[in-house]
């Protein structure tokens, strides 16, 4: 039981560390809340399935093509709607989230709701780890997890492309002097959460369905892991996966499934009495920000 | 040549801003046409439609509400993802005291709008203190998660609800007491924006920190703001518990957090007039359409992004430049 809740704990923590990965690196550069997300999440994982089943393109490359046309989504996403209206929280947010609902109602409204619409686990064994039998894609979703952390991590730190970003979450205008195209690393960034909503969405959906209204849910978690690990720090959103995932995951066990959805929700409202900017939430040092 | 647009106040609403404008019937009939236009019409409306489109105005006279209510947090600086919270809680409370407590409508509606933005003040006090994107995350998790609380304990009927509550004597106080509450909120809440309470309110969404610095307390005038605000929904709420005759879980539902921020944005945040005026044109759009089932939604969050992006003034404010001013090309000097 116990060995159980740990390593079931652990994949739910990695879970949810993928799921906000994307939104806290949009937010933590260009400082748009994506309220599309979910949106991306899912219209990576349909993408994927479209591509696989009614096309019938081989697998990696059909996942490979829906990683790139959903990063295209973003792009075009910020292009066309966020860039007139940058720095405008109010729009953006309103934005944003007419933006996912609109996606979201109209998969919902062409019907992508039911069991065939679930995308293939990547290997269909499972192994024992102590006494406890997890499948391998479980497996998978936690290396993929931490290999996408570290993969992140290395870009922002060691690439160009990655010190732009930086750069500009940073101090803008000051970026914008040292010839840094800020509207073009804000619309990278979108793009780049765009891609990683889909790879999480792929790597993540195949324990179930793809559900529509999984857009909403992951929506909330990626929020929730953000707002309890302060916006735009990556240490405090591993930890805050964790904090979540290992509640949700105990909820679970020994209470009733229902409550599930209430431990995001008590980690919010207790990390904001106690500690309103979040686990590690301080936002203007370089370190943190993403 | 180079030309521009010059925009020019009309002379009678110059003549028409001063003592002056009560010596004549035209300065007199500017000032008040605007203003009893929506009076009027409602009392008009209420008469000559069909019974279904009276259904149809009534649910058009709630969202106006909720949207004027997500307008005055708007212009206070809090936005929320969240306005189901408000209609829903104010919805159940009524519902509850009907059903368990068998009291009638008459105390129900004044008591859930009472409790009902107590209640939602208080789960939102917490969150407060965050600013801008911060505060809408909350307020979008909110009520999603009060329908799980809901569905998981199973108290007030569960996922069936209540239902057989008790209705309005007739069809006519149904309609007459939402449109007074309609326009109480707009007339109202109005002049309480534009006083000084409501000033300090707006200074809060302009810049918190130099209105702190003033030395008032920017979360006691929040929290103020949030209980006006959620009483608004919560009465409209109650209302509709005891027009449908049923409260459940549907009054948590996605649709009465969208429709008012759309109304609000397509009309003009920033002036409640513009919020009613939004829910006006929306709700009764989205009647016509009702055949689209699900798609109705997509025009929705269309309807947000096209008008964020392309008017982003809304509709209202753009009638209201146009009665009071008039344009002209002129030249440009070089």
């Amino acid at each position: 039981m116990l060995a159980n809740t740990f390593v079931y704990g652990f994949v739910n923590s990695i879970i949810l560390v993928l799921v906000a990965l994307g939104f806290n690196l949009t937010f933590g550069i260009s400082g748009v809340a994506n309220f599309a997300y979910g949106a991306l999440y899912i219209l990576g994982a349909l993408l994927s399935w479209v591509f696989f089943n009614t096309i019938g393109l081989p697998y990696l490359l059909s996942v490979l093509c829906a990683v790139v046309l959903t990063a295209v989504a973003g792009e075009l996403m910020y292009r066309f709607v966020l860039l007139r209206i940058r720095g405008m929280v109010l729009s953006e947010v309103i934005a944003t989230f007419g933006i996912g609902l609109a996606t979201l109602e109209l998969f919902k409204y062409l019907g992508f709701i039911g069991f065939e619409y679930s995308l293939p686990v990547f290997v269909d064994t499972s192994i024992e780890i102590g006494q406890v039998v997890v499948d391998m894609q479980r497996v998978f979703i936690v290396i993929i997890g931490i290999a996408m952390a570290g993969f992140l991590w290395f870009f922002t730190h060691h690439t160009r492309t990655g010190l732009r970003f930086r750069g500009i979450a940073q101090e803008e205008r000051t970026a914008l002097s040292l010839g840094i195209n800020s509207d073009r690393v804000a619309m990278l960034s979108v793009s780049f959460g765009a891609a990683y909503a889909a790879i999480a969405a792929i790597v993540i959906l195949p324990l179930g369905t793809i559900n529509v209204e999984q857009g909403y849910s992951v929506l909330i978690k990626a929020l929730a892991v953000c707002i309890v690990g302060g916006l735009g720090s990556t240490g405090g959103l591993v930890l805050a996966s964790f904090l979540i995932g290992y509640g949700q995951t105990i909820t679970v066990t020994y209470l009733e499934s229902h409550w599930v959805m209430l431990v995001p929700l008590i980690a919010i409202l207790g990390i904001l009495i106690f500690r309103p900017s979040g686990l590690f939430g301080e936002q203007k040092e370089l370190e943190e920000r993403i | 040549m180079r030309r521009r647009k010059e925009r020019i106040d009309r002379g009678i609403k110059v003549r028409s801003g001063d003592v002056f404008a009560l010596c004549s019937w035209r300065e007199m009939l500017y000032l008040a046409a605007p203003r009893m236009l929506p009076i009027v019409g409602l009392l008009v409306l209420s008469l000559a439609l069909s019974v279904y489109w009276q259904r149809v105005l009534l649910s058009v006279s709630v969202f106006a509400l909720l949207a004027i209510s997500w307008d005055i947090l708007a212009q206070s600086g809090m936005i929320s993802l969240g306005q189901a919270l408000f209609f829903g809680s104010g919805a159940y409370l009524a519902g509850i005291m009907n059903h368990y407590w068998g009291w009638p409508p008459a105390v129900t509606i004044p008591l859930a709008t009472i409790f009902g933005g107590l209640l939602c003040t208080l789960l939102l006090t917490p969150v407060l203190r965050l600013r801008g994107i911060y505060f809408s995350m909350v307020t979008l998790v909110l009520p999603l998660m009060l329908v799980r609380i809901v569905e998981a304990t199973r108290i007030f009927g569960g996922t069936e609800g209540l239902s057989g509550l008790a209705s309005f004597p007739t069809r006519w106080v149904e309609i007459y007491l939402i449109i007074a509450a309609l326009l109480a909120a707009l007339f109202g809440f109005r002049r309480l924006m534009d006083s000084d309470f409501g000033l300090v309110l707006k200074g809060i969404n302009d810049n918190d920190r130099s209105v702190m610095n003033a030395g008032i307390n920017i979360y006691w005038f929040k929290i103020q703001a949030l209980f006006i605000a959620s009483s608004v929904g919560a009465f409209a709420g109650a209302f509709m518990t005891h027009v449908y005759l049923f409260v459940g879980m549907p009054v948590f539902a996605l649709d009465y957090s969208i429709l008012p921020i759309a109304a609000a944005v397509v009309g003009g945040i920033g002036t409640l007039a513009g919020s009613t005026l939004g829910a006006f044109i929306l709700v009764p759009l989205s009647e016509i359409l009702r055949g689209l089932g699900g798609l109705r939604i997509v025009f929705y969050g269309l309807f947000l992004v096209i008008f964020t992006v392309a008017l982003p003034e809304g509709i209202f404010h753009y009638v209201q430049r146009k009665y009071h001013q008039f344009e002209r090309w002129a030249e440009v000097e070089r």
